[in-house]
């Protein structure tokens, strides 16, 4: 229950997020990350946004991934 | 647009963790994986064939829906037949057999049962519908209690008077404590969720590392993210050492989401909380602190249900503390299925025993 998908910032009324989840136009609340902004990439939980994600962090977690268990 | 979903399920990839899991596994050892999420994944995968044979991956309490105690599911079916009111849930709750009946069967009798995507839609719901009371039954871990948190908040701003929630929402260190303490189950490692991380950040694992001397590993759910965290956890085990390693930085900040954590805390305290299963766990839940009282819907209704009557097959309990398997229930496959669950663990999309029946052992 706790999945949680990322998505994309592309407007912003009220606190609340238009996402967009690869394609799919998602509503998500923004009471729960600080200072988001249009274009921010965001991790969706139950119409929530929980957290900011950025590439550089989705790549540091493949390095990471590849440094373990070798090139 | 942000991909790497492919490279978290490279078959190359995992097969080289596969490679290196069996080459340092020498001993056998039990990893629990406490969400819901990782149990799926891990059986819709096929990792528990892809570790090798050393390593049995025995399912935890992570799954909110299966540790929801019977008698507040007839707690919250109790609700749905009161007068004026819309009760709101989540899908996998919905089906949820209780001691007689289940929301599903309420709705069929002409309740008003609504299945939202969040605490925002139950919120928006009693905005537009101000002549109902709209009851929202708050479950979930940490991940999710913000959520629920944030819509309290809301409702308190906008001042709706019609908007209450049935808070049976719980938290993961408590039970984990509970279930590690308890000697019942064997575990000689864990993949700790990783969303419920996100908020929480990973120091809330730290006691297992230091008073259990057992690795910890924050994890991501795709195969890769999972084999890794495995590989990890059985490098650790074999040199008997204890340590707690974040491997799903991209979403998981050692410190969580501290906006999140405080927003929390704001409306909800701790509170002893029963689990199925493994019955009440002191300040494993959480209840709303007396600013936000009003919001209450136990209280505000004040619903009394007699003592839940659990179907005396059902093995859910034992199961949901890792001593028994799905296949050793009497019910499994048998009069028990998705289709017509007598236990939480068949309800639910994460239960371990859908995960049974859906991918096999």
């Amino acid at each position: 229950m706790c999945w949680a998908v990322p998505g994309k910032i592309i407007d912003i009324q009220d606190n609340r997020a238009t996402v967009d989840i690869a394609g799919l136009r998602k509503q998500a609340a923004l009471d729960l990350i600080a200072q988001p902004r249009v274009g921010d990439y965001v991790l969706l939980h139950a119409g929530f946004a929980i957290q900011k994600v950025s590439e550089e962090d989705a790549s540091l977690t493949i390095d990471f991934f590849k440094g373990r268990l070798g090139r | 647009m942000i991909k790497f979903v492919d490279e978290y399920r490279n078959p190359a990839l995992c097969l080289k963790a596969s490679e290196k899991i069996k080459a340092i596994s020498k001993k056998k050892i039990r990893i629990m994986e406490v969400c819901g999420g990782h149990t799926m994944a891990i059986r819709k995968n096929g990792l528990n064939k892809l570790v090798g044979g050393n390593i049995t991956f025995i399912s935890g309490p992570g799954c909110p829906v299966c540790v929801t105690a019977l008698q507040d599911v007839d707690t919250a079916i109790a609700l749905s037949k009161l007068e004026g009111i819309t009760v709101c849930t989540f899908g996998d709750l919905f089906y949820v057999p209780g001691s007689s009946s289940s929301l599903a069967e309420s709705k069929s009798e002409g309740a008003d049962v609504r299945v939202v995507y969040s605490a925002d839609d139950a919120l928006n719901l009693a905005g537009r519908q101000r002549d109902k009371k709209v009851v929202f039954i708050s479950i979930g871990f940490e991940t999710t209690a913000p959520t629920a948190a944030a819509a309290i908040l809301r409702a308190q701003a906008e001042g709706l008077d019609n908007f209450y929630i049935l808070a049976l929402n719980k938290t993961m260190p408590a039970a984990l404590r509970a279930i590690l303490g308890s000697g019942d189950t064997k575990i000689d490692a864990l993949i700790c969720p990783g969303h419920v991380s996100t908020i929480t950040g990973i120091e809330i694992y730290r006691f297992i590392v230091e008073e259990f001397k057992i690795p910890c590993c924050v994890c991501g759910f795709e195969p890769l993210d999972i084999m890794t965290g495995v590989y990890i956890l059985a490098g650790l085990s074999e040199e008997n050492k204890a340590e707690l390693v974040n491997a799903y930085k991209r979403v998981v900040r050692d410190e969580g989401n501290k906006k999140a954590r405080s927003i929390m805390r704001e409306v909800f305290e701790k509170a002893d909380a029963p689990w199925r299963g493994i019955g009440v766990i002191p300040s494993s839940g959480l209840r709303l602190r007396s600013p936000y009282k009003r919001f209450a819907a136990r209280e505000r209704f004040n619903i009394d249900v007699p003592p839940a009557k659990e179907n005396p097959g059902c093995i859910c309990g034992e199961v949901l503390r890792g001593i028994k398997r799905p296949a050793d229930c009497p019910l499994f496959a048998k009069t028990c299925s998705p289709s017509r669950p007598q236990g939480a663990c068949m309800v639910s999309s994460e239960g371990i025993c859908s995960a049974w029946y859906k991918y096999g052992d």
